[in-house]
């Protein structure tokens, strides 16, 4: 028998992050340039109202998207004007799937269903994660080449061989925690980091595997083109590199992806290396006995809301702090620094936790 | 069972129809102005565009891709490995670490080969 509500409530849930993780972007856009206005002593955007309600500037995103739909939506005559509209979709494809297999609170039990806090628990769990964010590659390939422009062209080539160099270091640097969790599903390990280390630390991955923590967050911030890893754009010598020719909402779209992909990468590294929706020194069971069941549920979902929005916020920070790495910089820390670091981070582990 | 892989489709639906819809939106509302402008050029900060975009790329990009399918297949071997890492026991953590530096091998010699040189 088919179970239809069970898979109402698994499409319900699919809708509700998509919601959510789409809200989170004009947010972060807000909180992007207010953040930068703070760290560099400027006010920001601060002008925009509705009936005289500013809300700090957080209407300012909603007047960006009314100019960015009436801007003229323009496919210049030189470009492969298929895969020139095609692009921006393949990149906001994937950026809208990855979160799916994050798990964002414990099961939840209602009238005797349980129900898994995650939108999709798949087997693979990991590998999904990093079998889309490998897909990205393709957007932006695509956006590239189809520009016909020298700019564009140069910044999808960098880009591409920026993201397939840290590709290799999220993936070895995350090998070491799926030893000491021994599992890929993102739920077990988050389930693994509810332990304490001798009585006193969370187990989480950052107390686990500090180094490998470091190296992901690199590879993350490579990952997600974002500073002081933001070569494809590198304004001052690509323009902003392979959307150069993209104009209107088409635009939009490649920011909207951008920083999509900065929220699952946030999301990936709390459930990794910071417990998930772990309350640290808090037992989920022992929660869930003393203020019952919805309560427990909303204090792990805001736990782990809390986590993501430091990660967001640290996104933010870390733009507005350091200068950019030059391109030769970049590859020789991803092939020469990073890349030995994890495979000895590897060993390490390896043999540590043979002989425990 | 499959089924959990409806949501993902599902996902993936939506990307598409949020896609779709942006894009056409955005093209029915904005004006038609640029066509027989100088906008239609190549953007390229105001120069004059000379030559076409799509010339030859540097042989190093193509040799990072293969030592990237290279590396990246070995790190499929390794998650299996970290998952059953208890239950293979002394043998399995030989035989990888056996792996590992044939691996490790290979990254020297490309590296002396200078294949991971930029200049």
């Amino acid at each position: 028998m088919t179970d239809w509500t069970g898979i109402g409530i698994s499409l319900l849930k699919a809708f509700l992050v998509f919601f959510g993780v789409v809200n989170v972007v004009p947010i972060l856009v807000w909180a992007e340039r207010r953040g930068s206005a703070f760290i560099q002593h400027r006010l920001g955007p601060n002008r925009v109202n509705i009936a005289g309600i500013t809300l700090f500037g957080l209407v300012q995103p909603l007047a960006d998207v009314v100019k960015f739909i009436w801007k003229e939506d323009y496919v210049p005559s030189h470009a492969n004007r298929a895969f020139y509209v095609l692009a921006p979709v393949m990149l906001l494809i994937p950026a809208a799937m990855t979160f799916a297999v994050i798990p964002f609170a414990d099961d939840l039990v209602i009238a005797g269903r349980t129900i898994k806090m995650q939108v999709a628990d798949l087997n693979v769990g990991i590998l999904y994660v990093f079998a889309l964010t490998s897909l990205a590659v393709y957007g932006i390939v695509l956006a590239g080449w189809s520009s016909n422009n020298k700019y564009s062209l140069l910044g999808a080539i960098r880009s591409s061989a920026q993201m397939i160099s840290y590709e290799l270091a999220l993936g070895l640097s995350v090998v070491g925690i799926l030893m000491i969790y021994a599992s890929v599903q993102l739920d077990d390990i988050v389930r693994g980091q509810g332990e304490l280390l001798f009585g006193i630390l969370p187990k989480w991955g950052v107390v686990t595997q500090p180094v490998a923590f470091f190296l992901f967050l690199a590879a993350i911030f490579a990952e997600s083109n974002r500073l002081p890893f933001d070569l494809p754009e590198a304004e001052n010598e690509l323009v902003v590199g392979y959307h150069t020719e993209y104009s209107a909402m088409k635009f939009a779209i490649f920011f909207m992806a951008e920083y999509m992909a900065m929220v699952t990468g946030a999301m990936l590294i709390v459930t990794l290396f910071f417990g998930g929706w772990q309350i640290p020194w808090v037992e989920s069971a022992e929660l869930k006995a003393t203020v019952g069941e919805i309560p427990a549920f909303l204090l792990q979902l805001g736990a782990f809301s809390a986590k993501v929005l430091f990660f967001l916020w640290l996104f933010i920070w870390v733009r507005w702090t350091l200068p950019r790495f030059r391109y030769d910089q970049l590859m020789r820390l991803g092939w020469k620094a990073i890349l030995p670091l994890a495979l000895a981070n590897l060993f390490v582990t390896g043999i540590v936790l043979y002989f425990t | 069972m499959l089924t959990e892989y409806l949501p993902i489709v599902f996902l993936l639906f939506v990307g598409l129809v949020v896609g779709g819809v942006i894009i056409v939106l955005s093209w029915r509302m904005g004006p038609r102005t640029r066509a027989l402008s100088i906008g239609d050029s190549p953007y390229e900060c105001g120069l004059v565009p000379t030559g076409d975009a799509r010339s030859r790329v540097d042989v190093k990009f193509y040799i990072l891709a293969m030592l990237f399918i290279l590396f990246d297949v070995e790190i499929v071997f390794l998650f299996p490995w970290a998952i059953m890492f208890d239950a293979l026991g002394t043998l399995g953590i030989l035989v990888m670490f056996e792996f590992l530096v044939i691996l490790l091998v290979g990254y020297a010699y490309v590296w002396r080969k200078g294949a991971l040189e930029w200049d």
